[in-house]
């Protein structure tokens, strides 16, 4: 019951936020905001209470369980599902949802209802992804969050918004196909096997199918997965809705519907196609750092700050690719950290770049510098979040890196060695947006007022987080590892001569628990 | 008295916090009193917890504080932990001592800046807090976070004068030639996790000893990588190109990271991971010919330098490349000697350069500067003290002791040691004469630019203890031949191994070589840059000479090799790709849509006419199929 409350609760704030905005323009961000932050609170209990320290390890693969008769004649069920993967998704949704509102208290001044309205659906929509364990039922959600992205984009976005949200929405429509294609082959798969139709995630696991037929619905999936993610050569969708979306579609974009498809991926594409992924593995991580290598490129190459933003994106997502196919409990670990870590780094670079053309009204690097002189305070955030985002140790994103490419190591050397060198190239564009945009003489007399308290506590806020997953990341991670452990025991059974997590020439090697010196 | 341990690396951390937070609206007397305060104050932590470790040694002569469990996943479980034994207890009382000297000059030498007093001690704060983190850290994950903070405080504070683009460049340039290394150095910790299943520092040392066979691939890899670690943080070659530039930053940074504390972090990490090396001796052997050969290309290029920070910076790279030289011949107690000792020297030398160039209003070269010792004479004073000891004067100076020290660990070593010993007099040779060369400049021969600077006593006070430090410190360990009374070397092989042995006559033969060699360089430079500086200005100004000059001067080639071999080829792939290649064939689906949408719509005339023929032509094209194809 819980669980469909989730949901509805900001589906019907949505609403409420429209309905509100004929009141007054801030009627709808205080109901948003309302809406979002008691949505909060609930989160937060239900994870102390479920993942806390007092909290017994639950031994089922669900927390919290919910199921209705939806469509019985098809098989299709309401059937919505926590784990600690989803839980942590959630709240991450949630959380930047508040970011989002936040962040277009000033900025959105036209159809503030609407666009309120507009912004809850798509969280909604985003948790429904997140919690949706019926395939149909996921994909009706996966569907349903396109919509209000859609009008986020082409309403409330910058010059070109007409093109980007069109492009986005026909390349993310297309690769959804190619996934509706897939459940429909699965089901219909499964149906034949064994004689129940179902769109029942638990009952599709380990679906008896020949080689080629998994293979083909895997890379259906695949399509739909890699395009949200995105993929190399699949992601230039993404540079332009992330430059032309409103800030608050832009952290979005980049926080949310990026992970859909990591968390798609993870929850659905390996657990459902084990020996398809396994064999298509080594392509999967050869796109990876290809993705890691070429975002970080193309970022250093741009000349438009939120472009320079949006392809490092491209970049840090790589590594959650990487991870996920290097499958083992390090990796995944690693992936859901990037996750986490990336949606708020990069989200508090769009919030900062959206203050920033706010205030200067354009995103050309070429007009910016030495702004670092009238703005101290963005520049110190903004060195926060690039040096976050380059990986230094001690801050969120650096966990999830190093975990990703500790576990990619022991999967495949290679891939391994070739994503560190995402470490070096991302210092690269991460100064040089730095030195671009804050530092250098102030050559065309800026004079900016700094921070105020609004963008500050959303800044303070967000670096605080990130300080905290790169401090005590045990916290996260913990969360995530009952259900890392569950999908990993689901993939192992199917996949019987998967090697184990430790390496093949590791010595016997027994360490005290404790080690107190020599 | 040890489990306050942590204070040490936390206090500072606690004054970046403070100032980061609320430096604005604090004056300049609070943030002096912050800023200075939490390195005193973690000094003074430093010192209680050294005087405890060397009174009462812990069992084992190491103690280990753990405050969290970092992460925990997979078998894989850092924790934020510190470790203490002789090694880090002499890193942290370098880092902590030497730190508040270079916090308390800073107080007063940064005062005139018009802003970025906050952020200055912000940065110094944060990096002392990130060395000591480095040198405590008891497994190699936390290791690699304070290797990254300092490479952090490096940019942030080369950088530190932003509004000249040059400074950003040398900072970006610091950070972007680090990381190269720092990247090997974490491959190198995915290798040790993945074949040893710990990263924990003392556990993965015994467990390699156990386990893997001296020289075998293996080793050699893990060695390898680390090393790769090490040459970039220290300078050294080929990753040696940032350090030179790294002098835009203010005087008191190049005093505190650039040579008495960060750039050794590499020298540290060979000593911590003694083990690993001694496993590989190839690696170990290349560690050594590396620093041979940076100290004498490094003293090559100190020797043309008119930039008096340069002429420092070359300076320190060389002087890296001796403890370098030490640590890849086994003589791991000496090198820890040599970084004492030139934490101590140079740290004085970049300080009392600090003064001068302020003193002649910025002004950096050593040509116009002149006759500045009646102007000056403390500075004066403790400049030669520190030089004298750079030079390495025989028997009252510290530098004599920690590099003689080397060459004897060099002339015993088994690999090549001879020919290491001669870079290594080489180099003594070269250290003297460039030394010399810039005190000659600096405050002899007449006055070229005018001086104006009354220093206070916040300048002087460090200038004084350190010039004291730079004689005194020598005595900590007397070799056999004179004294004998090694403290230094026996304190630290509670935790490092012991160096191999000459006879004594040997020792002494070298002492009495190294001796002449140095009083040598000093007369020659004497002798050449104050008597006849004719005879250098006659030999540059020779097609050879100044060639030769030239590219000593530039550092032999390698930034001009990087900027157009690497970073221009990076820079043009990019830019050349900068519509993104992968969007064309999309670009190209919608125009061919769009063109399609254009020739469509042209059909849509409205005449009749057009539509009949249009019918009747589909119909007998539809016909011609069936009727031919069928």
């Amino acid at each position: 019951m819980i669980l469909t409350w989730l949901i509805v609760e900001v589906f019907a704030g949505g609403i409420l936020a429209w309905i509100s905005g004929r009141w007054g323009r801030l009627w709808p961000r205080v109901i948003s905001l309302l809406t979002l932050s008691v949505h909060m609170v609930i989160l937060i209990v239900l994870w102390v209470h479920y993942f806390g320290p007092m909290s017994a390890t639950p031994h089922s693969p669900f927390v919290i369980e919910t199921t209705h008769s939806w469509i019985p004649q098809l098989g299709i069920s309401y059937h919505l599902a926590m784990d600690g993967l989803s839980m942590l998704l959630i709240m991450l949704t949630n959380f930047l949802g508040i970011m989002a509102v936040a962040c277009s208290w000033n900025a959105i001044q036209e159809r503030v209802g609407f666009f309120h309205f507009n912004l809850l659906w798509i969280v909604a929509a985003i948790m429904g992804v997140f919690l949706a364990i019926d395939l149909f039922l996921f994909y009706f959600f996966w569907e349903l969050m396109l919509v209000p992205l859609y009008f986020l984009i082409g309403f409330w976005g910058y010059e070109n918004r007409t093109y980007a949200s069109i492009k986005f929405f026909i390349f993310t429509q297309a690769g959804g196909l190619l996934m509706l294609v897939a459940i429909l082959g699965l089901f219909f798969v499964h149906g034949n096997a064994t004689g129940v139709y179902t769109f029942n995630y638990n009952e599709l696991l380990g679906t008896p199918m020949s080689e080629s037929t998994a293979r083909w619905l895997m890379l259906g999936f695949f399509a739909a997965f890699a395009v949200k993610l995105p993929v190399v050569p699949l992601h230039t969708w993404l540079p332009d809705a992330h430059t032309q979306a409103p800030t608050a579609g832009s952290v979005a974009l980049a926080g949310l519907v990026l992970k859909v498809g990591a968390y798609g991926m993870i929850r659905f594409l390996v657990p459902l196609f084990p020996e398809a992924a396994l064999d298509f593995s080594n392509v999967a991580m050869g796109l990876a750092v290809a993705g890691i290598l070429y975002g970080a490129v193309l970022a250093f190459a741009q000349t438009d700050i939120k472009r320079l933003v949006a392809y490092t994106s491209i970049s840090h997502m790589g590594f959650v690719l990487l991870g996920i196919f290097a499958w083992n409990e390090l990796a995944l670990e690693g992936a859901v950290m990037i996750m986490l870590a990336h949606a708020i780094t990069t989200g508090a670079l769009f919030i900062l770049v959206g203050d920033l053309n706010d205030r200067i009204h354009t995103r050309d690097m070429g007009r910016m510098g030495g702004l670092w002189q009238t703005a101290p305070r963005m520049g110190g955030v903004a060195l926060f979040f690039a040096v976050a985002s380059l990986g230094l140790p001690g801050l969120g994103n650096f966990v999830g890196e190093f975990l990703v490419v500790l576990g990619t190591y022991q999967a495949n050397t290679t891939m391994a060695v070739l994503a560190t060198l995402g470490l070096i190239v991302s210092v690269v564009y991460s100064l040089w947006m730095i030195q671009v945009a804050f530092l250098g003489p102030n050559h065309l007399g800026w004079k900016l007022p700094d921070m105020k308290l609004r963008e500050g506590a959303i800044m303070a806020t967000m670096i605080a987080v990130i300080v905290w997953f790169g401090l005590f990341p045990q916290s996260i991670l913990a969360t995530a590892r009952q259900s890392i452990t569950n999908l990993q025991q689901i993939v192992a059974t199917t996949r019987p001569e998967e090697k184990t997590q430790a390496p093949v020439d590791a010595p016997n090697v027994v360490l005290p628990d404790e080690w107190e010196g020599p | 008295m040890l489990h306050l341990l942590f204070l040490v690396p936390v206090l500072p951390f606690c004054g970046f916090v403070v100032l980061a937070l609320f430096g604005r609206w604090l004056d300049r007397r609070q943030v002096a009193a912050i800023g200075v305060g939490s390195i005193g104050l973690s000094a003074l932590f430093a010192l209680l917890v050294g005087f405890d470790f060397v009174i009462a040694p812990p069992e084992g002569d190491a103690f280990s504080q753990s405050l969290w469990t970092w992460i925990n996943v997979g078998g894989f479980t850092p924790h934020i932990a510190f470790y203490l034994d002789s090694l880090s207890v002499i890193m942290i009382l370098v880092v902590t001592v030497v730190g508040f000297l270079i916090h308390v000059y800073s107080a007063e030498y940064m005062e005139d800046e018009p802003d970025g007093y906050a952020r200055f001690f912000a940065c110094m704060n944060l990096f002392v807090g990130s060395m000591l983190t480095l040198v405590l850290a008891d497994n190699l994950l936390l290791l690699y976070l304070g290797w990254e903070g300092v490479g952090l405080c490096s940019y942030l504070l080369i950088g530190f004068w932003y509004t000249d683009p040059a400074n950003g460049r040398a900072a970006r340039k610091a950070f972007t030639v680090t990381r190269v290394g720092d990247t090997a150095l974490l491959v190198g910790l995915l290798l040790l996790f993945t074949k040893l299943g710990t990263l924990q520092i003392q556990p993965l040392m015994q467990l390699a000893s156990e386990h893997w066979v001296v020289g075998s691939s293996i080793t050699v890899a893990a060695a390898g990588l680390l090393l790769g670690g090490a040459l970039g943080k220290s300078a050294q070659l080929p990753l040696q190109t940032w350090l030179p530039d790294a002098m835009a930053g203010p005087t008191p940074v190049s005093a505190l990271i650039h040579a008495a504390t960060m750039v050794t972090a590499g020298v540290y990490l060979i000593a911590r991971m003694n083990v690993l090396f001694t496993l590989s001796p190839v690696i170990q052997t290349t560690v050594a010919a590396v620093g041979a050969g940076t100290l004498i290309l490094a003293g090559f290029s100190a020797l043309t330098q008119r930039d008096i920070k340069r002429v420092l910076a070359y300076s320190t790279i060389s002087q890296i490349g001796y403890m370098f030289l030490a640590v890849g011949v086994g003589a791991w107690s000496a090198a820890m000697f040599h970084f004492m000792t030139h934490a101590f020297f140079k740290a004085l030398l970049f300080m009392g350069a600090g003064v001068v160039i302020v003193g002649l209003h910025h002004e950096q070269d050593m040509f116009k500067m002149g006759g500045l010792r009646k102007q000056t004479p403390l500075v004066f004073w403790t400049f030669v003290a520190g030089s004298l000891s750079l030079a390495a004067l025989p028997l009252v100076t510290a530098g004599f002791y920690s590099k003689d020290a080397i060459l004897a660990g060099a002339w015993a070593s088994d690999a090549g040691g001879r020919w290491l010993w001669a870079a290594g007099l080489c180099g003594a040779l070269l250290t003297s004469l460039y030394t010399f060369r810039m005190v000659f400049l600096t405050f002899f021969g007449e006055e070229r630019t005018p001086y104006h600077l009354k220093p206070g006593v916040r300048l002087l006070l460090p200038l004084v203890v350190l010039a004291f430090l730079s004689i005194v410190a020598g005595f900590l360990d007397l070799p056999r031949t004179l004294g004998n009374q090694p403290w230094f070397s026996d304190f630290m092989h509670t935790s490092l191994p012991e160096t191999k042995e000459i006879a004594g006559s040997t020792e002494r033969n070298l002492q009495i070589v190294a001796s002449l060699v140095s009083i040598g360089g000093i007369l020659a430079a004497y002798y050449v840059f104050l008597r006849e500086p004719g005879l250098v200005r006659r030999l540059v100004i020779t097609p050879l000479g100044a060639a030769v000059h030239r590219f000593w001067f530039v550092g032999w080639g390698f930034d001009w090799a990087y900027d157009n071999l690497i970073v221009g080829t990076y820079v043009w792939v990019a830019r050349a790709n900068r519509a993104d290649v992968f969007d064309l064939p999309i670009r190209a689906i919608a125009l061919i849509n769009q063109a399609g949408h254009i020739v469509l719509s042209r059909t849509e005339t409205g005449r009749l006419r057009w539509y009949a023929t249009s019918v009747a032509f589909g119909a007998i094209v539809a016909v011609g199929i069936v009727v031919f194809v069928t």
